[in-house]
């Protein structure tokens, strides 16, 4: 039998796309809708019990990619780890400390925050911020002539932790509104 | 000289290859059955030309039963074996079903699922689902004169695994093939075509006989996201018919509804309801009912009618609205109302919908039936018969599932509206040093805490070897089928020893219990379970025969002479097996012959999607999606 994808494809070569951090929203919408015409369950609602066991591996790892490819910090993370830099997300914590500076500032103005506007100056501020070091990690693995996987993983925790003050953020707009 | 065929838009070329594929809308008052008919969607009506079947079955002396309409009409007079609305009752405990206090039945609080106590024996909700799902596919098979293929059958937005698992397992005791269980509002939206439509939000406003429910989807890239669900499980058009009697008899200066006898009380709020379908089509009309032995003839309008339910009319609205709030929109967001259910014929409901959407809701379909229709739609697609629709409905999980830590606290793996199907696998670790066993549970829902999730499943992975606490690595899959059907695994990965457990969620049936089910019998008692058996297994092995040979004639050039011939002769076994079977023996061989087969073409079926993933990828089929 002739030979082609395997399951044990990286999601960039499932999908076709060169592996870099910067993707085309529009043709990776477009390249998870093929797959899934090709490959979904449905597709195979009347063929063997074979043909649709391997339909459902097949649909599944579709979407793992697609979610995988489609999150910015989950897409870098992926490629730290294909290139050997694990983001070792639960058990690494250290950070720098300026940014552990910057953290503990931004968890004092969220607890002072007394009403709906100073919390969306504050969820203005971080957002912009986290802008700014996304485009920096696209200038990290796209541009740079020898990528530093070590400082890419480093990048990406950080952005671990802004994420997870965004989700604080927005509990906090639930509780004043 | 020989004349070319042609064939009818929308069919398939030769129509002994078409396949019967239904829709059914599994309703909580009433069911239907849909199927694509010369290209068109429409709903089986019975030999009276109802298209209708109350979900209501009556168990009689000595094995029989009634179904629908009838059971319905005797219901007064024997409530107690004679079941309606079982939907609320499907994959639940009886502590789950609200008000079970006042209902007529000898409720049963067994393991799996509650069941009711009848004259024919204990009958859980999926028994009863099963009658009315076996009299709708006797119904298409009798419209066809042909076999049902394979079904859609539909299930609310907001069902949990144990529901669906329930669902499931009715259709299997009615010898129903399920395609795939899609949810209610998504149907619906399919029957408008929305899934061809435009991108954004739509609102599904679903209000029958008992029950209210409001869905948001998002359709977005070819996906229905259910964004938020809603809804009153207690209000429906018989609320209407209520308030509306009890404002007749105040008019008439008569006792209250509740003083009535319950046969006067039925009387009366059957001419009210009349008079609101009336009403629905003209502004006027007459109420005519009996009261301790007085015939009263009311003049009623539709603004009487409005001012005695208006209470309902707005609580549906603020459900709709929290339900906006929920989903953080507003009513200028969303692109479309579809209305559902009977109870949306109403003017006011519709006028309302218009009011507060700024346009007015779609309802050039029949509300009764569009779910129905939509399913059908759907089923004729995955039975492979519609030529230009390829439609590809990717839908997503209802609701997060996860696991309990410590403290009683969920561990999120699988968030809700995760395009399905999915699969996570998420690490835990030992909480004791030398700690071997650890118990897994299942929860499903929103929240935090698991004493506020629904419990679906718990089991144990023993035989973990003694380490410290911490070192152990104990990886657990969840895996969501096509069908929103969950299946978890945990094994050991720590020590390179392995344990490994697959469960069904034990909240619902278990395989026993459907197995020991099917071998009770259901329907007809004078069936004859033997050659019923052995009619699905050589059905099976026909649609294994088909597929397989399908496949051959489309990428039959993947494989070599040797594999080639190996597959003919498993599939010459199965028809040599389906075709000289005794009745007796014939099922298990069958069974076996067929899961040869499947096993002989797993290659071929990897091979075969490998060679579409590659197409797919060459954009050789992009106008097929």
């Amino acid at each position: 039998m002739e030979d082609g994808l395997s399951l044990a494809a990286t999601d960039f070569e499932l999908f076709g796309l060169p592996e870099r951090f910067a993707i085309d929203m529009a043709s990776l919408d477009a390249k998870w809708k093929q797959l899934q015409g090709a490959a979904h369950p449905d597709r195979f609602a009347t063929e063997t019990a074979a043909a649709q066991r391997v339909a459902m591996q097949w649909a599944i790892r579709i979407n793992e990619a697609y979610r995988r490819l489609k999150d910015p910090l989950a897409r870098a993370a992926y490629l730290c780890a294909l290139h050997g830099a694990d983001i070792e997300a639960e058990s690494n914590t250290a950070m720098p400390a300026a940014f552990l500076m910057q953290q503990m500032a931004w968890r004092d103005a969220l607890s002072d925050a007394a009403s709906l506007d100073a919390v969306d100056a504050l969820s203005d501020e971080v957002v912009a911020s986290r802008n700014v070091t996304l485009k920096s990690l696209q200038a990290q693995i796209d541009d740079a002539a020898s990528v530093d996987w070590r400082t890419v993983a480093g990048t990406v925790r950080g952005l671990m932790f802004v994420d997870k003050f965004m989700s604080d953020i927005d509990k906090r707009v639930d509780a004043l509104s | 000289m020989a004349l070319l065929q042609i064939s009818e838009p929308g069919q398939a070329p030769d129509p002994h290859q078409r396949r019967i594929a239904v829709g059914i809308d599994l309703g909580t008052t009433h069911s239907l059955v849909a199927a694509v008919r010369h290209g068109v969607a429409e709903c089986l009506p019975d030999d009276q030309g109802r298209v209708i079947l109350p979900s209501a079955v009556r168990y009689l002396e000595g094995g029989g039963r009634q179904i629908g309409h009838d059971a319905l009409a005797s219901q007064g007079d024997d409530p107690e074996n004679t079941v309606v609305s079982a939907k609320r009752f499907m994959g639940r405990m009886l502590a789950d079903v609200a008000g079970h206090q006042r209902l007529p039945y000898d409720f049963v609080d067994q393991p799996g699922m509650v069941g009711m106590r009848t004259r024919d024996g204990v009958k859980t909700a999926v028994e009863v689902s099963a009658e009315i799902l076996a009299t709708l596919r006797f119904r298409a098979e009798d419209t066809f004169d042909d076999d049902v293929y394979g079904a859609v059958i539909t299930v609310p937005a907001y069902f949990d695994d144990a529901q669906r698992q329930a669902t499931k397992d009715a259709a299997q005791l009615a010898g129903l093939n399920v395609l795939r269980l899609i949810n209610e509002p998504t149907a619906a939206a399919i029957a408008y075509g929305l899934d061809e439509g435009v991108e954004g939000l739509y609102a599904v406003y679903d209000l029958g006989g008992g029950t209210f429910d409001i869905s948001l989807l998002r359709l977005a890239r070819g996906v229905f996201e259910v964004v938020a669900t809603g809804g009153d499980s207690a209000l429906g058009g018989d609320d209407y018919d209520q308030r509306f009697a009890s404002a007749l008899l105040q008019r008439a200066g008569l006792k209250t509804l509740e003083e009535l006898t319950p046969r006067e009380r039925r009387r009366v709020q059957t001419a009210a309801r009349h008079a609101k379908e009336a009403l629905s089509g003209i502004a006027e009309a007459t109420v005519t009912f009996e009261v301790d032995g007085v015939v009263h003839d009311l003049d009623v309008d539709r603004v009487e009618f409005e001012a005695a339910t208006s209470e309902l009319t707005a609580t549906t609205l603020r459900l709709l609205k929290r339900v906006l709030r929920d989903a953080k929109v507003s009513a200028e967001d969303v692109q479309g109302v579809v209305m559902v259910g009977g109870s949306t014929r109403m003017p006011v409901v519709r006028d309302a919908m218009a009011t507060l959407f700024g346009k007015p809701p779609l309802t050039n379909l029949n509300p009764d039936e569009v779910v129905a229709l939509g399913a059908a739609i759907q089923a004729n697609a995955l039975a492979g018969n519609a030529t230009s629709g390829d439609l590809l409905l990717l839908d997503v999980t209802p609701l997060s599932l996860g696991l309990e830590t410590m403290g009683g606290l969920v561990e999120r793996v699988i968030e809700r509206n995760s395009t399905i199907p999915t699969a996570k696998a998420q690490d835990f670790t030992t909480f004791k040093d030398g700690q071997t066993a650890m118990a897994v549970h299942v929860v499903q829902g929103e929240r935090e805490l698991v004493s506020e999730c629904r419990s679906l499943a718990r089991f144990e992975l023993r035989g973990i070897p003694p380490m410290v606490a911490g070192a152990a690595r104990i990886r657990v899959t969840f895996q969501v089928d096509a069908d929103g059907l969950l299946s978890v695994g945990a094994k050991e990965l720590g020590s390179g020893v392995e344990a490994a457990i697959v469960v069904k969620p034990s909240y619902g049936l278990s395989d026993e219990q459907v197995a020991g089910m099917l071998k009770e019998g259901f329907a007809s008692a004078e069936s004859d379970m033997v050659a019923r058996s052995l009619r699905e297994a050589q059905v099976d092995a026909e649609r294994m025969i088909l597929a397989t040979e399908a496949a051959l004639a489309a990428d039959g050039d993947l494989l070599d002479a040797a594999e080639r011939a190996a597959i003919d002769e498993l599939v010459a076994r199965v028809r040599a097996t389906a075709r000289d079977a005794s009745p007796a023996e014939g099922p298990r061989a069958i069974e076996a012959a067929v899961e040869a087969l499947a096993e002989g073409t797993e290659g071929f079926a990897a091979a075969r999607m490998n060679r579409g993933i590659r197409d797919a990828l060459a954009g050789r089929n992009v106008n097929e999606i």
